[in-house]
């Protein structure tokens, strides 16, 4: 079971301030622990900025699951932006585009549960994170 | 824009950093500690982030800026009040922040900029 929890968009510096702190929330209302909170707000953080950095903008999905007794969080980042060319070689440690410290993705895919990445050159990209309590 | 205000204390610049920040907030706090840094000829950097509840790669990578540009202008950059989350979550991010001059808290990081002076 999920429930879905809105969607806020990735336009500017300050959606992403906007979406670290309604991850903070959420993590808080579902009982995280503070370093799982700040696990995933951190992960929030980093996916935010590479959705309005490098994908010109994008949106973020939240959602609620609660599967089998554990309850967790989702968070889909999507932007229509030009996409990763090679997808394996950009989740490497110690890639990166030009800016960052090439952390961005497989430091992201550390600190979460599960990582997704579905990108295609010309067709955007799409990262889903899920962290469970 | 909103600024991160610097204090001047003798030699040294004190920064607390009390908001979440934007990027463009974190690039100003650079230029703004630079400028100040030159103009009053300061010989240490204490930043203070006992506030802050997540330091990502790019705010990382500022601390990481300001300590180098420091140090090429002559001035020793401490990292203070760090919380033990934002330690924890910062390091399996792959952010260790080599080179950065750490200390628990203010007081310990103004021992620590004294004794290097």
């Amino acid at each position: 079971m999920s429930a879905g929890f809105g969607e806020v968009p990735l336009k500017s510096e300050r959606d992403i301030v906007l979406a670290r702190q309604l991850v903070r929330r959420l993590t808080q209302e579902l009982g995280f622990s503070l370093v799982d909170q700040t696990k995933m707000v951190t992960a929030a953080s980093e996916l935010a900025r590479n959705a309005y950095v490098y994908g010109g903008g994008g949106a973020m999905r939240c959602q609620l699951r609660d599967e089998n007794g554990r309850t967790g969080l989702t968070l889909v980042f999507s932007d229509e932006g030009p996409g990763i060319e090679n997808v394996e070689m950009a989740m490497t440690d110690g890639w990166s585009s030009g800016t960052g410290l090439g952390m961005g993705l497989s430091g992201t895919r550390r600190l979460v549960n599960q990582f997704e990445i579905d990108s295609r050159p010309g067709a955007g990209t799409r990262v889903t994170i899920t962290r469970w309590k | 824009m909103e600024r991160i205000p610097i204090l001047r204390m003798g030699e040294f610049l004190l920064v607390t950093i009390q908001v979440d920040m934007h990027d463009q907030m974190a690039l100003q706090l650079q230029d703004d500690l630079t400028t100040a840094i030159s103009r009053f000829g300061s010989k240490g950097v204490l930043i203070d982030i006992s506030s802050l509840e997540m330091v990502d790669s790019f705010i990382g990578r500022m601390i990481s800026d300001i300590s180098g540009m420091g140090r090429i202008l002559d001035a020793a950059t401490v990292l203070v009040g760090m919380r033990p989350a934002v330690a924890i979550t910062l390091v399996e991010l792959g952010l260790s922040l080599p080179g950065i001059a750490t200390a628990l808290n203010v007081e310990r990081g103004m021992a620590l900029l004294r004794r290097n002076v």
